[in-house]
């Protein structure tokens, strides 16, 4: 057995991003009797953790192989299994997003009246998971990471949840977690085939990316992780559990769910399932662009019939995500940078639409399509910003989402020309569900005499959403930049 | 008697092969005794002698580490495996006996001759761990069931208390027939009662490995353990047992003497039978996963906490035993592990039943931890935790623990085992999940009874969370521990 030499950097930036959130909630837990203190603390620590992500985003630079920050150590020899995080261009851009998004959340968690510190303390939790899913290099860490996020959710959903929350959080939690522990199986087969093969045992990504498998092997254990992957995304027809979960899921669960969480599975499919099962992916391409095609023409459709706005939104997640993985199936370097940046941008209008649905539903009290109308002629503020974010979702040139759509389908063309087609025949999907939307809240005759336009701290949610979505819209480089190397270095590895 | 053989008889005899539970025997003894001359009803001393006893035992144990002593001509080994799992069974008799004396006072059974019988158990335990012959490893079983027997029955007033007790008894007594008919088989087949020459005796004669005494006897001695381990379809007594017996002793029973039958089981397949492997272990294959099966679909149709941890301990027995059927060093040193980790997660969470519970334990269904978790922020903490674990989530014993088991399984090509293993974890979320459910998602029920929170009961709380989490997040060391108690 091969021992490696722990590496550690002059100062362990990483962890101290990954651990900092983590320890403002035990912080909250322990303080729960003054709730005003702990709103404060989670925001601030929220706060420093997104500090810490711009100042590595602004100060470092990657080496040859694109990694920076490396920390690796040993965690458990007996299976020589390393504490290792590090951090490429990928990772870097969904750090940024979950920490500027856990900003936004813990300023839309405000009016939580219940529980006040656990439901923070849970919302720095699943901080800390996400961000530990994004830098993880160690299989096991991986993994550990991946059920800490899990169940900070769980009770987000089920404690503050709606009606139907206690269905919607054991659907949510049984049906991901049945997912992972099959991709622990196939963690666990890897790492023995592995070890059989080299004498040299070890969880880590790169290495295990070097094992010889057999076309069966690989199919099996791409299997074992897909079933994790799939899931979360979700892809279709895995996908079901979605709808359920962020309608019952309270405002701040909902943003971070389709924010973050579903993020995180397409997030594996290119950090561990498509470098380690190289073979197993190219076979099956044609399979991941079809299903991709099918949930965005299928939920396309579901989102056009739904009349509660978060299942709409969660149709049109869904939809999305299935623009996301076509790019990925079609394995170029544009689609692949189109579908890293939609889910970015998919991320910021959604999770803006979701806090703009909390803020319309505490004045209306409904979320029903049916009951709303008129919103524009009493809040014009916030109906001009619902705008906004819809005319971004549905992809309207200069916006968000319009960047990463766009270079998907030339990305998807340059290869498979006929699902670019149907790509864009699915996109229309998407601007007739926004639009009936658009329509059904903000004109038509007003439902109720008086209502409040933004508050300031709505206001502090909004702007920088909507910059960023303008920013997004009209100069993605910024963020294209950091993902140059790492998807080129992704995409070497196959034909 | 001829002066020369005394002579070697008594140089085999090494007292520091069972120094350990000699000095709890003593501590037993001793308790007993002071007994006598206290008035009924005070028992704070006694709690203080049993811990004392049990550390001293410890540390006896962790002198030994390392430095394996044999004695009594051979029947006797206090070898690293032995010494870890004497670690194992200190913890699940300290901790029990932390959680015990509030809860016999509030029943109504302040009685002080309970702490010797638990040590007794305890050194009975100990004895078949480190037993390298039938008659030893009986020997220790049978000190160890009778003072369950008795523990088992302890509330004399109460019906399913006598009910679990006298279950317990004639199921045992049975099953221990059974092992005792093996034993007998065995030696009539190899003429010995010692494991190491039973295996090699097997091992010479090969024409006698297909012979029907060897198999019965093979078969026989493996039911006399798979009683006690409640591997399906010798489990019918637990649920009843378990829920009769006061709640302490249920969580001793489902970790302490569970692993001492593990461990003498694990030592005679591995010793004398080690020849028979293939045989073997397609057998405890099968058994395996009815086991997993079993004891989780029943655990989820079960509405009282208490009796739904009993079924979850049947399937937990199901996880370990994947462990043996690995057959290898992995296996073999994941059983170890995991032994250990579910003594503190599970006593853990019994220990949150005894805080829990009202005189009478008429409130451990799920409707009475309705809202638990704010009345009593703590304990539900403690209880999330403890479940976290025993679902094998990570960062926790209970992650670490079927993560080694499985491996081993994995590593000796069992992979549907493994599925299966996992599968089953996936159907074992739904029942511990649902207690969570209750416990943060129901509002409180107005009638809630508050009862104290003695200050025993909750270091007991705090060293299983403790110990739930050290194995889960650092669990290097132990693991290497393990590593290098196993053959």
């Amino acid at each position: 057995m091969i021992n490696t030499v722990d590496t550690l950097p002059a100062f362990p930036w990483l962890s101290l991003m990954v651990f900092l959130p983590l320890s403002g909630a035990l912080l909250c837990l322990l303080h729960t009797r003054s709730e005003r203190d702990c709103r404060w603390l989670g925001l601030t620590v929220a706060v420093a953790t997104f500090g810490i992500a711009i100042w590595l985003f602004l100060s470092q630079q990657p080496n040859a192989s694109g990694w920076f920050c490396v920390e690796d150590i040993e965690w458990i020899g007996r299976f020589s299994i390393r504490y290792n995080l590090a951090m490429d261009g990928i990772a870097l851009v969904m750090v940024l997003l979950t920490t500027f998004l856990q900003i936004v959340s813990m300023l839309l968690a405000w009016p939580v009246r219940r529980h006040v510190g656990l439901f923070f303390a849970l919302l720095l939790i699943l901080e800390s998971g996400l961000l530990g899913i994004f830098l993880a290099q160690d299989l096991i860490l991986f993994y550990l990471f991946w059920e800490v996020a899990l169940i900070p959710m769980f009770f987000l959903i089920g404690i503050w949840g709606h009606n139907r929350r206690h269905e919607a959080a054991l659907k949510f939690f049984l049906y991901t977690l049945a997912g992972s522990l099959f991709m622990l199986l196939a963690i666990i087969g890897l790492y023995v085939i592995h070890g059989d093969q080299t004498g040299h045992y070890s969880f880590l990504i790169s290495d295990l990316a070097r094992t010889e498998l057999t076309l069966r092997q690989e199919y099996l254990l791409f299997g074992g992780f897909l079933a994790a992957f799939a899931i979360k995304s979700p892809l279709v027809p895995f996908h079901t559990w979605l709808p359920d979960a962020l309608s019952e899921a309270p405002a701040v669960g909902s943003l971070d769910l389709t924010g973050l969480l579903i993020k995180t599975g397409v997030y594996g499919l290119i950090r561990i399932a498509f470098p380690l099962f190289p073979n197993a992916t190219s076979e099956c391409l044609p399979i991941f662009g079809t299903f991709a095609l099918v949930a965005l023409f299928h939920a396309g459709w579901c989102a056009y019939h739904q009349d509660d706005i978060k299942r709409l939104l969660a149709y049109s997640s869904i939809s999305h995500l299935g623009l996301v993985v076509l790019g990925l199936a079609a394995w170029t370097f544009t689609a692949w940078q189109g579908s890293l940046l939609l889910m970015v941008s998919h991320g910021i209008t959604t999770g803006a639409l979701l806090a703009m649905v909390a803020m319309i539903r505490q004045r209306i009290a409904t979320r029903n399509l049916q009951k709303l109308s008129g919103l524009w002629a009493q809040a014009p503020c916030l109906s001009a910003l619902f705008l906004l974010f819809a005319l971004a979702s549905l992809g309207l040139p200069g916006l968000a989402n319009f960047s990463g759509e766009i270079l998907v389908l030339i990305g998807t063309f340059q290869t498979r020309p006929i699902w670019a087609i149907m790509g864009i025949a699915g996109v229309v999907f998407a601007a007739a569900y926004m639009l009936r939307l658009i329509q059904r809240v903000l004109w038509g005759e007003p439902t109720q005499a008086e209502v409040a336009d933004l508050s300031p701290r709505e206001w502090l949610i909004l702007i920088p959403l909507a910059i960023l979505t303008v920013w997004l819209g009209i100069y993605p480089a910024t963020f294209l930049k950091p993902l140059e190397t790492p998807v080129l270095l992704a995409l070497g590895g196959l034909p | 008697m001829d002066n020369n053989l005394v002579q070697i008889a008594l140089q085999n005899v090494n007292m520091w092969a069972i120094m350990p539970s000699l000095i709890l025997i003593c501590f037993g003894m001793g308790l007993l005794l002071i007994n006598v001359f206290l008035p009924r009803g005070t028992t704070k001393h006694a709690v203080w002698i049993s811990l004392i006893g049990l550390v001293v035992t410890g540390l006896f144990v962790f002198k030994g580490w390392g430095d394996p002593q044999y004695g009594f001509n051979d029947a006797v080994a206090l070898d690293n495996f032995a010494a870890f799992f004497n670690i194992t069974f200190l913890v699940a008799a300290g901790l029990t006996i932390l959680m015990s004396d509030e809860y016999l006072r509030r029943e109504g059974y302040p009685v002080s001759e309970y702490y010797p019988l638990v040590l007794f158990t305890t050194a009975g335990a100990m004895w078949m761990a480190s037993g390298t012959d039938m008659m030893t490893i009986f020997l220790g079983l049978e000190v160890m069931s009778v003072g369950l027997y008795v523990l088992a029955g302890f509330f004399r007033n109460q019906v399913r208390s006598n009910e679990a007790g006298l279950k317990y008894f004639l199921l045992g007594a049975f099953s221990t027939g059974f092992l005792l008919y093996g034993i007998a088989l065995i030696y009539g087949v190899t003429g010995s009662t010692r494991l190491t020459e039973i295996g090699i005796y097997l091992n010479a004669h090969t024409s006698l490995l297909g012979n029907p005494m060897t198999l019965a006897g093979l078969v026989l001695i493996a039911i006399g353990f798979l009683f006690k381990i409640a591997v399906v379809p010798f489990h019918m007594w637990t649920p009843d047992v378990y829920e009769g017996a006061p709640t302490p002793i249920t969580a001793f029973m489902s970790a302490g003497p569970k692993a001492a039958a593990f461990a003498s089981f694990l030592r005679i397949m591995e010793y004398c039978f080690f020849s028979l492997k293939p045989e073997w272990t397609a057998m405890l294959w099968v058994l395996a996963v009815l086991t997993m099966v079993v004891g989780n679909v029943i655990a989820i149709t079960q509405t009282n906490i208490k009796r739904m941890l009993a079924y979850s301990s049947i399937a937990h027995a199901g996880y370990a035993l994947v462990g043996m059927v690995a057959a290898n060093e992995i296996g073999y040193s994941g059983i170890l592990f995991y032994m250990l980790a579910y003594a503190f997660m599970n006593i853990g969470a019994f220990a949150v039943l005894v805080l829990a519970g009202k005189k009478g334990e008429d409130n451990l269904t799920l409707e009475g931890f309705s809202g638990f978790g704010y009345k009593r922020p703590f304990l539900g903490v403690a209880m999330t935790i403890f479940l976290f674990s025993l679902m094998g989530l990570p960062p926790t014993a209970g992650f670490a623990g079927k993560f080694y088991i499985f491996a081993g399984a994995v590593k000796a090509g069992y992979l549907w085992l493994a599925v299966i293993g996992v599968l089953n974890s996936a159907v074992s979320l739904y029942y511990y999940l649902r207690v969570m459910v209750y416990m943060y998602f129901r509002d409180p029920l107005e009638d809630y009874a508050w009862v104290s929170m003695p200050v025993s009961v909750v270091v007991s709380i705090v060293i299983a969370i403790a110990g739930s989490l050290y194995l889960g997040i650092v669990p290097g060391f132990v693991m290497e521990l393990a590593k290098l108690a196993v053959f």
